[in-house]
């Protein structure tokens, strides 16, 4: 157990088994939930089914073609797809706009309250209008993701912009450094914890887009929500809808997951959230020993 | 030749704060002038006057600010650039070519004794080291009108002297003009050819101190007489100012 040995008592606590407690009470709950509920014929069309039923039953048919991993992994593909196309088009625009923000007041007031706007408006509420604008394909879909991804990156990176040092600022005033020096050796830079947190949040919100455009849109290519939409029709097929909804929710961590080491790699030098030193809990060291 | 002018700068900020009341100070090449006063009083905000980052509410400012260099009071440095990259930036801003501005920040980073730390990051650096940072950032371009705003603050006193034997060294090559904030008194008459005291609220100059000691300086006219005398004068001026 090389992985253990390397790790000390308090931090083999902290990294497993604190974790593992919380899992076990969570299952617990779960199987409380599912006996109460499930069990009862009345009210299981809208219950979660038992935890075991959901590996049983929604992953581990193998072979099945119709039911199981294989036909839900072929289903994740077209939303994986989506989802990091969508993503990639909400930061590139993202960080554009955020930078004609940062760059004139002027295009900041007249931009902002549509971005607003953008996040607020009920993606759900407007589908016949993108039915109509976009079709029921592809590039449908692509908007849904782009639209519900694209606020948390205008946000965070016009905030990273803005937060900028005032005296990094005045160092480059005095060496007489013009608008796009400033922008790409100051302001980006600084920007960039911010603007990865803005990645973050949006990747979350880019794999739900692109599993909700599934339950609206019927053309084009399917993915993962459609599969959870169909199954969610049968009260049988509870399991199998469950694990397309695991599934999903496993690629949005994952996301989450890559995004974060990405954020760590590009900032590991120098941000004060990435460096070892971090304390632990922000109380003052006791270096004096009490005599018992 | 007239680097520095200035005339009647006064300065009250926004929230009434009066800084500075009316001050007059004519720098030529190859004078080296420091200002003392009690904390607050306005010297950094003189410095940020005479760069062009601030504007004065009254008064005029005449200098040429296309060869300036700025050691600021706190290092100032990017976080995401290692000691080098942070030396280099004054230069890369003005356009200075790679190899060029590259073994003049060594040779800078030599003299402010930072050799061996090129690829440390400042938050790595002690406070010190820091600072020595920035001014080796300030030399790489070298400036002739040159404002130091405490830049040996935060430095031991070993480091300090050997900074400023150093800076006299580059004072002497280069014959920018020099305008330098302190608290130290022995610092401000080694290092100049003249000393200001200003007082607090509103800042203003009290009193002129010309320190005669010709160039090159050697390090021990600190132990002469003459040298006690001076700082002895002006540490008088200064009382009375924080009175
Ligand atoms: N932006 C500002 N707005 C309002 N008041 C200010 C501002 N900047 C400085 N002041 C005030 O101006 C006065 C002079 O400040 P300054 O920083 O020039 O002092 P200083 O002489 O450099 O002091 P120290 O030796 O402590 O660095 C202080 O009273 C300060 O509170
Ligand atoms: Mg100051």
């Amino acid at each position: 157990m090389k992985f253990f040995g390397r790790l000390s008592q308090s931090r083999r606590i902290s990294h497993v088994f604190l974790p593992l407690i919380t899992f076990v009470v969570f299952l617990s709950i779960w199987y409380t939930y599912a006996k109460l509920h499930y069990d009862n014929p009345v009210q299981r069309r809208n219950a979660l089914p038992y935890p075991h039923e959901i590996v049983t039953d929604g992953f581990l048919p193998l072979n099945d073609k119709v039911n199981g991993l294989q036909p839900i992994l072929g289903y994740m593909w077209p939303t994986v797809k989506v989802t990091l196309l969508g993503l990639v088009i909400a930061v590139a625009l993202g960080v554009l706009v955020a930078i004609l923000m940062n760059f004139s007041k002027g295009i900041e007031k007249s931009l902002f309250p549509y971005a607003v706007i953008l996040q607020t408006v009920p993606i759900l509420a407007i589908t016949p209008l993108l039915t109509e604008l976009f079709g029921e394909e592809l590039g449908v879909r692509l908007v849904v993701t782009v639209l519900v991804a694209l606020f948390p990156v205008i946000t965070n990176t016009l905030f990273g912009l803005q937060s900028t040092d005032r005296a990094l600022h005045d160092l480059f005033t005095l060496n007489h450094a013009n608008r796009w020096t400033r922008l790409t050796k100051l302001e980006l830079p600084s920007a960039m914890p911010s603007l990865m947190t803005g990645i973050r949040i949006a990747s979350g919100s880019a794999v739900i887009g692109s599993v909700v455009a599934d339950f609206f849109f019927a053309k084009g290519e399917k993915g993962i929500g459609y599969y959870i939409r169909t199954r969610q029709q049968q009260s049988i097929q509870r399991p199998e809808m469950f694990a397309g909804t695991i599934m999903a929710s496993l690629f949005g961590i994952l996301m989450f997951i890559v995004i974060g080491w990405i954020t760590s790699r590009a900032i590991r030098n120098w941000h004060d959230s990435n460096l070892a030193h971090r304390p632990s809990s922000f109380k003052v060291v006791r270096t004096l020993k009490r005599k018992s | 030749m007239t680097a520095l002018n200035l005339r009647n700068i006064s300065m009250t900020f926004p929230d009434g704060t009066q800084a500075i009341d009316d001050v007059d100070l004519t720098i030529e090449r190859g004078e080296f002038v420091t200002i003392v006063g009690p904390s607050g009083c306005g010297k950094s905000t003189l410095l940020r006057i005479v760069s062009g980052l601030q504007l004065p509410t009254s008064g005029s400012c005449e200098i040429d600010r296309q060869s300036l260099g700025y050691v600021f009071q706190d290092p100032v440095l990017l976080p995401w650039r290692n000691v080098q990259k942070n030396v280099e930036l004054n230069a890369e801003l003005q356009n200075v070519p790679t190899d060029q501005r590259r073994e003049a920040a060594q040779k800078a980073v030599k003299l402010v004794n930072l050799s061996g730390q090129e690829l440390k990051y400042p938050h790595q650096l002690s406070g010190g080291m820091k600072m020595r940072c920035s001014l080796a950032r300030s030399l790489v371009s070298q400036p002739k009108v040159f404002l130091f705003d405490e830049p040996f603050g935060a430095v031991d006193e070993m480091t300090r002297e050997r900074l400023n034997d150093e800076l006299l060294n580059i004072f002497l090559q280069e014959k920018f003009a020099g305008l330098f904030i302190t608290h130290s008194i022995q610092e401000a008459v080694f290092l100049s050819t003249r000393v200001i005291v200003m007082s607090s609220q509103p800042g203003r100059f009290v009193s002129e101190h010309k320190i005669g000691f010709p160039f090159p300086r050697a390090s021990e006219i600190r132990y002469s007489p003459e040298f006690a005398q001076l700082c002895g004068q002006i540490s008088h001026d200064l009382k009375l100012a924080h009175a």
